[in-house]
């Protein structure tokens, strides 16, 4: 039993203290479900009339009312796993570097550098694709390409500069810093005791930082992946300007296509027709759940990394 | 209360006072949404009328389609539009619509050693290469319209609009008429699926990726291909005459209007007779709900309409639009009185 040095007041307090963070709590849950709910209900109309097959048909036509997510799915799925695949080994270097390798008067500026690019808002990323990334694509890197690999189909057509590979390295850009600045601190965080124990037996840096550092933050590294992934997958402004914004799903990496994200933002201010707006949220749903996905495997997996390093340790 | 407390209370509300005062005599501001087509010189308009009467419009270009859903959406005072809606689409939503200002839409390029107007286009090969029949610069069918002119080996990039758009209304309208696989393909409307290309969004993005990449093609209204100095192709009208965009085409075409009886006043200017008629020519558009809650704000709107109407000559003409001429000006007042009305009473006397 409490004892009341000072009235009831404290006991008040504590009350109030433990309703409020609960119903702080409570109310991020009913927005999220409140989101679900209003999203399924606006997307009955395009369910009612394409259903499943609205996940694998590439038709978009507004004035036949046929609509289909398998392009805007396509365009998101390519864009992110090139910026994954570019951005995850990049910022794994980047943050090994900096934690290992570099002395501290050149780690401090670079993860200051890497902090700030983190900051640079989505829009920015985007004008500068079209600006500059996009040129520079269309007249040096795409032609380059096309004269070394040119035969195969994945090379092939007129090299724009806008497109999917466009569009996954401005999308890797952005996700870089994200992945490298979790990643550093999970390095940093490393036991010196356990580096030392390492070295004390004769292994090298290298060994070091593959068995013992990124052993140990491998929990984190994949949290910061996830993190970078969520971001390259809802990532819109940035997309839309250099995708190319064509509804169409091809083999090439030059060619243009379209994500969820940038269909919803180019279209979504137009669609006054009842069923192509439904389309449109259907096309928002499919994107709600799937990032809903990713969320829950990642703790899946965090968790069994949890399990794995309980386990040996 | 305290001293300081006090002469803290009293400032604010002395400030709050003087803040609601002030929004008394404050700016009236007129707000619309829609088409991109008119954007430059209903932008034009509104500075020279904001100077003149104090009254500022804020217009959001977000494409015509936009301009539609936002007027149903009554977020704006009226909506924008190149696309005109169908009398019984009027009498559904509760709306009448006139024609404000003409123009032309035109074709550009982006080819590498190729002039403004030195490349001629026919209708059919136009819906071709946006059908994706036609895929190089140096294609047989190009050459044939182009004799003497030299064109490289070059991938056609098609660029068409992003959004909703009462410019690609216009554009595939005219297709539409000039090719019958357009028109079993494709169709007509503020959104088409494309049978190939990438999108830009707005007049502006059109013109943004055309610039940019090589071997492009798109449309856009000419006010855009004159400010951006961009090469623009001729095309062929009916009568079989090879022609340029100029304010002298768009006029031609336009004098073929006949506003008196076109029923809500829905009138398509593509593929025009006459011997110098722009083949490519449109109306825009502005919706206005009949029945007005508030009369004061809705007499600002059509004062500044009416204001466009009388003075805006001048200033449309700089940018080659085509202003209406003044006897279909009349006609539309005439309508705003007939039909706009507030609380059961006339809004426009």
């Amino acid at each position: 039993m409490v004892r009341r040095a000072h009235g009831r007041a404290p006991l008040v307090a504590e009350g109030l203290f433990r309703a409020a963070a609960f119903a702080c709590a409570g109310f991020v849950l009913v927005v999220m479900a409140g989101l679900f709910v209003v999203l399924l209900y606006r997307s009955r109309l395009s369910i009612d009339r394409f259903g499943w097959g609205f996940l694998w048909s590439a038709a978009w036509d507004p004035v036949r009312d046929n609509f289909g997510a398998a392009s805007s799915i396509f365009g998101t799925v390519a864009s992110t796993v090139i910026a994954m695949v570019i951005a995850v080994p990049l910022s794994l270097v980047i943050a090994l570097f900096l934690v290992e390798v570099a002395p501290p008067r050149l780690a401090r500026p670079v993860s200051y550098g890497i902090e700030l690019l983190a900051g640079i808002p989505s829009i920015i990323y985007g004008m500068w694709g079209l600006f500059v990334l996009a040129p520079l694509m269309a007249t040096n890197v795409q032609p380059a390409m096309q004269r070394v690999f040119g035969k195969l189909p994945l090379f092939a057509g007129p090299p724009m500069g806008i497109g999917i590979l466009t569009a996954g390295l401005v999308l890797a850009l952005m996700v870089l810093p994200f992945i490298t600045a979790v990643v550093r601190d999970v390095f940093a965080l490393v036991p010196p005791v356990m580096k030392e124990a390492g070295y004390g037996l004769g292994a090298t840096t290298w060994e070091v930082t593959r068995k013992v550092t990124v052993g140990y933050g491998m929990k984190g590294i994949v949290g910061g992946v996830f993190l970078g992934l969520g971001r390259a997958i809802g990532e819109t402004m940035a997309v839309t300007f250099v995708i190319g914004n064509d509804h169409r799903i091809a083999a090439s990496l030059f060619a243009s296509g379209n994500s969820i994200a940038s269909t919803l933002a180019n279209e979504f201010t137009e669609a006054s027709e009842p069923v192509y707006l439904s389309a449109l949220v259907e096309l928002g749903l499919i994107l709600f759940v799937v990032t809903l996905v990713i969320q829950v495997l990642a703790q899946l997996w965090l968790t069994r990394l949890a399990r794995q390093a309980g386990s040996t340790s | 209360m305290t001293r300081s407390r006090k002469s803290w209370v009293m400032g604010s509300v002395a400030a709050a006072l003087a803040l609601a005062g002030g929004l008394a005599f404050g700016q009236t501001t007129i707000t619309g949404a829609g088409a991109t087509f008119p954007y430059p010189v209903y932008a034009k308009w509104a500075d020279a009328y904001a100077a003149k009467t104090g009254v500022h419009l804020n217009y959001q270009s977000i494409g015509s389609g936009g301009g539609i859903a936002q007027t149903k959406a009554k977020t704006v005072d009226f909506g924008a539009s190149d696309a005109p809606l169908t009398q019984q689409q009027l009498d559904e939503i509760g709306l009448i619509q006139w024609p404000m200002i003409m123009g032309g839409v035109v074709p550009v390029l982006n080819v590498p050693g190729v002039k403004p107007g030195e490349v001629s286009l026919t209708p059919t090969l136009l819906a071709d290469i946006y059908l994706g029949k036609v895929a190089n610069w140096n294609a047989p069918e190009i050459a044939a319209a182009n004799p003497g002119v030299k064109l490289p080996d070059l991938a056609i990039t098609v660029v068409h609009r992003a959004d909703g758009s009462g410019t690609t209304w216009i554009f595939t309208n005219y297709l539409d008429k000039v090719s019958p696989e357009w028109h079993t393909k494709v169709g007509t409307s503020t959104a088409v699926s494309w049978p190939t290309g990438v999108g830009g969004k707005g007049n502006e993005g059109v013109s943004a990726y055309v610039l940019r990449i090589k071997g492009a093609i798109g449309y856009v209204e000419y006010a855009y291909c004159l400010q951006n100095h961009m090469t623009y192709a001729l095309l062929r009208n009916a009568a079989g005459n090879y022609v340029s965009p100029t304010a002298k085409a768009f006029q031609a075409a336009a004098a073929n209007a006949d506003w008196k009886d076109a029923p809500g006043y829905y009138l398509v200017l593509t593929d025009q007779p006459g011997a110098e008629s722009w083949p490519i020519t449109g109306a825009s558009f502005i919706l206005f709900y009949k029945d007005q809650p508030n009369a004061a704000k809705a007499k600002a709107v059509l004062s500044f309409f009416a204001w466009c109407y009388a003075n805006g000559q001048k200033m449309a003409e700089d940018l080659d639009y085509v202003p209406m001429p003044k006897n279909v000006a009349d006609m539309m007042e005439a309508n705003w009185t007939a039909k706009v009305r507030s609380a059961g009473q006339a809004v426009w006397k």
